[in-house]
């Protein structure tokens, strides 16, 4: 019995729904009010659902704020919440039920990028709204989507100089075998090369694999400086365990690690060590923006096992939703659209200001590296400023003008006009 | 580089891939390939055995009692799952599926609310050594050494001990058994809870290189689905070559081509091996005995 067969008997019995009012009870006057609806679609369950309920809790924390405030324009914001089981075929079905029958304004959705791309199609079909609130290998230049993560020009050319100047020009990538592995890897090998550097070696993992020795075998044979690790899920996290017992010893670097599944507390010390991530926003941060946000995420849900980056993303996302709504006197997607032509969309997030870009309406970011010590304690060697997501409006992508709803690689960049 | 240092590389992964193949399937072998039930909750007994063992650890057990805890707890959990559900269902295999599946289900979800999304890792012991260019986990030697340990209790149990005896008549002819005095019931629900112990044990001895999820039993049961169905019915003779066969094609495959062609030529290994031998390896063994 295949493992995929089995997952699609499980999610198809598994049609469990969740709808979260937020708070209105105490807000009779609000709860008059017709609510503006938000449909979150993140994994509740299966195998992201480590790096992504907190997703799920900081959109409540961020609408529980927002109405007890007065709600948008007066209106409460109510959440229409399924999980979504990391499982990409209910992520279409789901999509299908928010914008159909649930009529919402705007849709929080997905983790991973294969989930992205399997709901995109029908955000654009039925003129929906979507918001994507994580770190992804970049590209998409969809009118239909706002990405609050960050994207390889923040992460990667950031990351991958710094590693090539500090431990050598010898990189091994090891990526999980989809989407968002296969193109961050071409990122890497793009930067690599034009910093003067050379690929020892690249190996594309099987989404779902925990078994390494072989891997690990063949990183110690190409004799790297650093590997560049960016396996994604439960599963592939093993890896790092199983390196660190084979003693493999070589500094690491990623763009998903720690900021996302945070693996330097799911593991014993120190089998991360030497990790270096760039993200734009960890829960060791030391701003007073990102602990007063850590103490308020705590208080509402103590028992939270990590704040990570797609988390502040998320609650981020809905503040910046509420101030376009109320700038655009409208929930309508058009006139959201026109506001952020304006260019001038941006707040102070707990990680710093950010704010979007009109031309691929994707987020400019702080963006911390953050280095892993052998005791798993987190210091910040280097901070970068206001980074901003240039790549797809260098490429030729701009929103403002032309809407191709597509995804777009450095070995795919858009159409010359 | 020398010919000695590839020969021990090709070996070691040989063993690891041999050791994850038979330990992940052993239990199995004992449910579906000896008893017929199709245990669709076999990951999710080996998950309840790692975060056993991973939560007695933490408890400040030594990790191989923090393993055998493990292993009897899932094997308690067997017994109860068999009194209450699988008893009823020995003449109705395909039934199992049904039951099986949603318990997984309950236990997978019923986990992630109750305990989390992650469990904290123990931590892998041993270290690691040496050989030429390479170094290698100490740990993973010693899971090979299970494996290998694991399948000669398993052959003992069933050819040597009275139990054993009494459980393969009463999987062969039941109602003879029963006439001849034996307590099947009781028979059935150890046999069950020694498979369910065994994927227990499996997952305590894998707890402390992997990452503890509730969907963790996952990335067990395709190979334990596969080496049980191409071993066939006898516990010992099916799951060892089984184990060897797949773990040779595994780890030259990958080794060759990647992990991805590792996973593809282990299904295209089980393809030929199903329609070659219908049986298993196990039937094809004995019948040349007879």
């Amino acid at each position: 019995m295949s493992k995929s067969v089995l997952r699609g008997l499980r999610a198809a019995a598994l049609t469990g729904t969740l709808v979260l009012g937020s708070s209105l009870g105490s807000h009779p006057a609000l709860a008059a009010e017709n609510p503006i609806k938000l449909g979150v679609l993140e994994d509740q369950s299966g195998d992201f659902a480590a790096a992504t309920i907190g997703k799920v809790h900081a959109i409540q924390l961020a609408a529980d704020e927002i109405n007890k405030a007065g709600g948008i324009m007066g209106r409460p914001l109510e959440l229409v919440a399924y999980d979504t089981q990391s499982d990409n075929t209910r992520y279409q079905e789901f999509m299908r039920r928010v914008l159909q029958r649930d009529k919402v304004d705007v849709v929080f959705a997905g983790f991973s990028s294969a989930s992205r791309e399997a709901y995109r199609p029908i955000v654009d079909q039925f003129n929906g709204f979507a918001f994507y609130n994580n770190q992804y290998e970049g590209g998409v230049c969809d009118g239909h989507m706002i990405v609050t993560g960050a994207v390889p020009e923040q992460q990667f050319s950031t990351l991958i100089p710094y590693m090539m100047e500090k431990y050598g020009k010898n990189v091994y990538t090891l990526a999980a075998d989809y989407n968002f592995g296969q193109i961050s890897a071409e990122w890497v090998r793009k930067i690599v090369k034009e910093n003067g550097g050379k690929m020892a070696g690249e190996e594309f993992i099987p989404l779902g694999v925990s078994q390494f020795s072989q891997s690990i075998q063949n990183i110690q044979k190409a004799k790297p400086d650093f590997v560049v690790t960016l396996l994604v899920g439960t599963a592939q996290a093993s890896y790092y365990e199983q390196a660190a017992s084979a003693n493999v010893n070589l500094p690491m670097a990623s763009s998903v690690n720690v900021g996302q599944g945070y693996e330097h507390k799911r593991f014993k010390p120190p089998s991360l060590k030497d990790m270096f991530v760039t993200t734009n926003y960890i829960e060791e941060i030391d701003s007073p923006k990102s602990k007063e946000f850590y103490a308020k995420f705590k208080a509402k849900f103590p028992s939270e096992p990590y704040v990570n980056q797609e988390a502040e993303n998320s609650y981020l996302a809905v503040y910046l939703y509420k101030q376009m709504v109320e700038r655009a006197k409208s929930t309508k997607r058009e006139e959201i659209r026109k506001v952020i032509a304006l260019g001038d969309v941006c707040m102070d997030a707990p990680e710093g200001k950010v704010c979007i870009d009109p031309k691929s309406q994707h987020m400019s970011h702080t963006i911390y590296l953050a280095k892993v010590g052998a005791d798993h304690s987190i210091s910040f060697p280097k901070v970068w400023e206001d980074i901003k997501p240039y790549w797809l409006g260098e490429a030729g992508c701009d929103l403002t003008k032309k809407d191709p709803m597509a995804q777009y690689t450095p070995s795919n960049p858009p159409p010359k006009p | 580089m020398d010919i000695a240092t590839h020969v021990f590389s090709a070996l070691y992964q040989f063993g690891d891939a041999f050791a994850f193949l038979v330990l992940s399937a052993c239990g199995l072998a004992v449910i579906f390939g000896m008893m017929g039930v199709i245990n669709l909750a076999h990951g999710e007994f080996i998950m309840c055995g790692a975060y056993v063992t991973a939560a007695t650890v933490h408890a400040g057990l030594p990790l191989p009692l923090g393993i055998l805890a493990g292993t009897l707890v899932s094997a308690l959990v067997g017994v109860v799952v068999e009194l209450a559900v699988i008893r009823h269902l020995y003449d109705r295999p395909l039934d199992t599926i049904v039951a099986t599946w949603g318990l997984s289900l309950i236990a997978t979800q019923g986990t992630l609310i109750m305990v989390g999304s992650t469990m904290a890792g123990v931590g892998t012991p041993f270290g690691s050594f040496q050989v030429g260019d390479y170094s290698y986990s100490i740990y993973r030697i010693v899971l090979f050494c299970a494996a290998l340990g694991v399948l000669a209790a398993l052959y003992a149990l069933f050819n040597w001990t009275r139990f054993g005896v009494l459980a393969r008549a009463t999987i062969q002819v039941p109602h003879m058994a029963a006439a001849l005095g034996v307590d099947t019931r009781l028979i059935y629900s150890l046999t069950f809870a020694c498979g369910a112990g065994l994927a227990g044990l499996a997952g305590g001895l894998y707890a402390p290189t992997m990452t503890l999820v509730p969907t963790m039993g996952a990335t067990f049961i395709m190979e334990a689905f596969v080496t049980v169905v191409i071993g066939g019915a006898d516990v010992f003779l099916g799951t060892a070559p089984a184990g060897t066969v797949l773990a040779v094609v595994k780890s030259a495959m990958t080794s060759w081509q990647g992990q991805l062609f590792g996973q593809i030529g282990l299904l295209v290994a089980v393809i030929i091996v199903v329609r070659v031998l219908p049986k298993g390896i196990s039937g094809f063994v004995l019948r040349e005995r007879t």
